[in-house]
């Protein structure tokens, strides 16, 4: 068996063991740690709560016995005073030997003391323990038993200063912060968000003296004040010195461990000292000449430890470490991350500022405004999390950058995704190294259904706790996955959206409803999968309804609308609804020979009803005879673009809508949608050709056309909203080209364009950025399907009235020629319809 | 109407005394169905090749009756065979006859055999 010692028993040392006995291979170890503190690791990061509560357990990092549990000795109250690196041993306070195969040096840090006259006064404390803690406490209520407003001054305005200032408070006495450096934080903040923490701590009855150099602590045995310069002093009780760190690295010089100039132990990028064997993690680790004194970098070194004695060679420290931190300072959210100030030739900032509510944002994003590089919040730092993995995955900004900290104007919220939008790999939980797959796969596997489950199991959230927020949407959003009722498949043969579905038969070729069954889904289909596929396929490939008959709904299979009593209805299209006298005649003598009902209908052609099924082929033979085509009623597809007479023969019209209407038609016919698909074009305002109730709207205005887009009337009439306005045919058609083609791609089985913009994330705003400035960079890709169906185009009653075994198919009976002698008309103003039905 | 319906009665394969040669085996779109005509009964003919099997049904649909089964989808729920009304999507299991997707009453089926590539529909009288 072999004794891996550690050497230091603070937040890294313990991780150290934590990482360590959750390894499989550690049962071949011994694991020894020494601690020179009374208790087990405790949480420094939290230390100010002590002062609330004086409850050093609440602060444990784990229990006592937790060691023992885990097969550690724990050692504590114990120094190591020695390291015989040749012989592979350290020696105790206590003379007493330790051999061992591995030793891990986390001794961490001490604070640094400045070498000021006076420093060793009476009333001086440093921050940094449970006992330095324990004696500013008794100092303080000293002060209180003899004066009424006791002061005490804390050196150093960093993070670790400012806590204390808080700790001040809480003891009773006036806090005075002093801060070399002209701002607070100066390691995280620029100068405007120092001010802005400043304002607010000001505001919290904290003093703040900034730009001050300490030349002597006053006092004869206690402090008294503190000089500045010769007529600048400060009259204080106590100081609490927080003026940064240095590494505990006395060991070293007991066996000549390469060392920094100004202290740590220099370590590669596997946590290696210049000794075998002896590792150095945390505070006391020089890694690229920097000593890191947060805990996150800490942690990380440690699980490289672990890792490489274990024997896994492959986990190293990353080149760059990320300094991004989030904190609770007194109460005031104050988070940094990536580069937080930076120089102007490295990109640009977006800044946000409001002193009357103590709030301050900052982002840093490169020159073309593509990428984050860095930011800072004072104040509100409810969207660190987001940013900060936006930041460390290099996610492409939104277009309006400016909304990540001011928030999105108008309607749709936040300028960010979910956390779901996150990739897998993304570190969630930084304290920990927890990513966004392992939270989530802790739900999609089963093993955790709760918050609190995934947690326990994951450790994300345990550390600092910033990153709870983000968690809770993860395990959220995942249940959520989970239940069947969210998932929007189309049926039970397909788990996927049709949305999936067109992506997938795309790319992989799939021609053959019986081929995607096979492939990607299950069972024999339904009425639902089947219409949903040859949709697809005929948005793909341009399939005709004729190419897998049985696939379509019955209308499409018999290319005419199925009426009441069985019997179809035939609709030829008439573009713009315009049509010559001629063609109207032949409509007319059609209409007459096959006894069918006529009636104009809401999209400008004529309806002939009544025909039977077997006379389909022929009344279409005729029609097609004189020119005309199918006019797709029966499907789900470009039915009619209703126009106005326009500006050839009204007196009001601005442009030719029936021309135009007609282009339009001409070039969307028999396109195959999720749902059937209208349009209109009006040539003025007054809106005859009522566009804005259709899918599509055309308007005539001064200099151009508006287009507008997702209308619709029936049960639930919807105005189309306004996506491009004065631009010309071509744009017009350019646009049309990609929002059809987009939503035919996006959109659920028979939901049309406005109950699917109500969907789209982001609404028409959204829209108009995908279709006019192309912010998907999609525009291309659609225009060149659309333009494929277009050049594909063809009848489909053409191909089924010459073809003898398409014509096959219309006939009542395949046994027999004879007719369906159910189907029985009654009398109507001259006309037919269908025998009413009785039930 | 009550008529229309007395006229389809579920036909058991052990109670079959007429074998009905309806059709060629093409005449049948794979996957799909069509119409025979059997004396004054109309009876809907489905080719399911995916599942290997032939069904029979009354043509018509006990919703509205009219005379449209055939020209239904077919496909299945849960693995039993169903085709669905192309008038409403009523949609009827074509293994035992019964509305899935409502309380319809069932539809008469009927057994199927093939033979030297013929389609034979059994009818008890």
């Amino acid at each position: 068996m072999k004794r891996v010692l550690v050497v230091g028993n603070g937040m890294v040392g313990y991780k150290f063991c934590e990482k360590f006995v959750s390894q499989q291979q550690a049962d071949d170890f011994e694991l020894v740690v020494f601690g020179d503190e009374p208790r087990p690791a405790y949480d420094r990061v939290h230390l100010s709560e002590y002062f609330e509560n004086q409850d050093a357990k609440a602060l444990e990092l784990a229990p006592a016995d937790w060691y023992a549990e885990n097969g550690i000795r724990l050692i504590c109250d114990q120094r190591v005073t020695d390291i015989d690196a040749a012989q592979k041993q350290i020696r105790t306070a206590n003379g007493r030997l330790h051999p061992y195969d591995y030793l891990v040096l986390a001794t961490g840090s001490v604070p640094f003391v400045p070498p000021i006259p006076g420093v060793e006064k009476k009333g001086v404390f440093v921050y940094r323990t449970i006992e330095d803690l324990e004696g500013m406490m008794a100092y303080a209520k000293e002060i209180n038993t003899k004066k009424p407003n006791g002061k005490a001054a804390i050196l150093g305005g960093g993070l670790l200063g400012l806590e204390a200032g808080k700790a001040v408070l809480d003891m009773g006495l006036e806090p005075h912060v002093v801060e070399f450096a002209p701002k607070l934080m100066p390691r995280q903040l620029d100068a405007r968000s120092s001010a802005v923490l400043q304002l607010k701590l000001e505001s919290m009855g904290i003093h703040i003296h900034l730009s001050k150099a300490t030349n002597k602590i006053l006092g004869e045995n206690a402090i008294t004040g503190m000089e500045f310069s010769e007529d600048d002093t400060l009259d204080v009780d106590m100081l609490i010195i927080s003026a940064g760190i240095r590494p505990r690295d006395e060991l070293g010089n007991t066996c000549g461990l390469e060392m920094g100039t100004r202290g740590g132990f220099v370590v590669n990028d596997k946590m290696e000292t210049s000794e075998p064997d002896i590792y150095a993690i945390g505070e006391i680790a020089l890694y690229n000449q920097l000593i890191y004194g947060l805990v996150a970098p800490g942690y990380d070194m440690a699980e490289v430890a672990v890792q490489q004695i274990l024997g896994d060679a492959t986990t190293v420290m990353p080149a760059e470490i990320d300094m991004s931190t989030k904190l609770k300072l007194i109460g005031v959210d104050v988070a940094s991350f990536g580069t937080p100030y930076m120089p102007a030739d490295k990109g640009l900032s977006i800044l946000f500022e409001n002193k009357t509510k103590f709030t301050y944002k900052r982002i840093n994003v490169s020159h073309d405004g593509k990428t984050l590089l860095g930011g800072i919040l004072v104040g509100d730092a409810d969207d660190y999390n987001i940013l900060h993995q936006m930041y460390l995955n290099g996610m492409p900004l939104p277009d309006n950058a400016e909304e990540l900290i001011v928030g999105a104007r108008g309607e749709g919220g936040s300028a960010f995704g979910s956390a779901m939008a996150l990739p897998d790999s993304a570190q969630i939980c930084s304290c920990e190294s927890i990513s966004k797959g392992t939270i989530c796969d802790s739900i999609l596997d089963g093993s955790c259904s709760s918050f609190k489950d995934v947690v326990h199991a994951t450790k994300a959230a345990t550390g600092c706790g910033g990153c709870k927020p983000m968690v809770t949407d993860l395990v959220n959003e995942s249940l959520k996955s989970m239940g069947k009722e969210v998932k929007e498949v189309i049926c039970e043969h397909f788990d996927y959206s049709r949305q999936e579905l067109y992506g997938i038969i795309k790319v992989k070729g799939i021609t053959t409803y019986d081929e995607a069954l096979d492939t990607i889904g299950k069972g024999d289909g339904c009425e639902l999968c089947k219409p949903a596929l040859a949709s697809i396929f005929a948005t793909i490939y341009n399939d005709t309804a004729n190419k897998e008959a049985v696939i379509q709904d019955s209308n499409d299979r018999f290319l005419a609308n199925i009426q009441r009593n069985g019997s179809y209805s035939v609709v030829p299209r008439i573009p713009g609804g315009e049509i010559t006298p001629d063609r109207l005649i032949v409509l007319g003598e059609v209409a007459k020979k096959y006894n069918l009902y006529t009636k104009i209908t809401g999209g400008q052609r004529i309806d002939l009803f009544g025909a039977e099924l077997n006379d389909l082929p022929a009344i279409w033979e005729e029609l097609i005879a004189v020119g005309f085509e199918s006019g797709h009623a029966y499907g789900k597809s470009l039915r009619t673009v209703k126009s106005c007479v326009g500006s050839t023969w009204c007196r009001y019209g601005m442009d030719e809508s029936v021309s135009f209407a007609i282009a339009l038609e001409e070039r969307y016919k028999g396109l195959r949608s999720p749902h059937k698909l209208k349009g209109g074009v009006s040539g003025c305002i007054r809106e005859c050709a009522e566009a804005r109730g259709k899918d599509f709207g055309v308007i005539a205005v001064e200099g151009g056309w508006n287009l507008y887009v997702c209308g619709n009337g029936g049960a639930t009439p919807k105005h189309a909203q306004l996506l491009a306005s004065q631009i010309d045919n071509e744009t017009v058609i350019k646009y049309l080209d990609r929002f059809l083609m987009y939503y035919i791609r996006t959109a659920a089985p028979l939901v049309r364009t406005a109950a699917w913009l109500e969907k789209l994330e982001g609404g028409i705003e959204q829209l108009k950025k995908i279709v006019v400035e192309d912010s998907l960079q999609l525009a291309q890709d659609l225009e060149a399907d659309m333009q494929d169906l277009v050049n594909k185009y063809e009848c489909e009653w053409k191909q089924a009235v010459v073809n003898p075994e398409i014509r096959k198919r219309f006939s009542h009976f395949v046994n027999t020629d004879e007719r369906d002698d159910n189907i029985a008309f009654v009398d109507l103003r001259e006309q037919k319809m269908p025998e009413p039905w009785i039930n | 109407m009550e008529a229309l319906l007395d006229n389809y009665n579920t036909v058991a394969a052990t109670t079959v005394r007429t074998w009905f040669k309806a059709c060629k085996v093409e005449d049948i779109p794979k996957n799909g169905g069509a119409c025979i005509k059997y004396q004054d009964k109309q009876i809907a003919l489905f080719n399911f090749a995916r599942k290997g099997k032939w069904y029979a049904c009354q043509n018509l649909c006990p919703h509205k009756m009219e005379m449209v089964l055939s020209r239904g989808m077919i496909g299945d729920q849960e693995g039993m065979a169903k085709v669905a009304c192309p008038m409403h999507k009523k949609t009827f299991s074509l293994e035992t006859g019964e509305n899935l997707n409502g309380d319809l009453q069932p539809i008469a089926t009927y057994p199927v055999k093939i033979e030297e590539g013929f389609v034979y529909l059994g009818f008890s009288e």
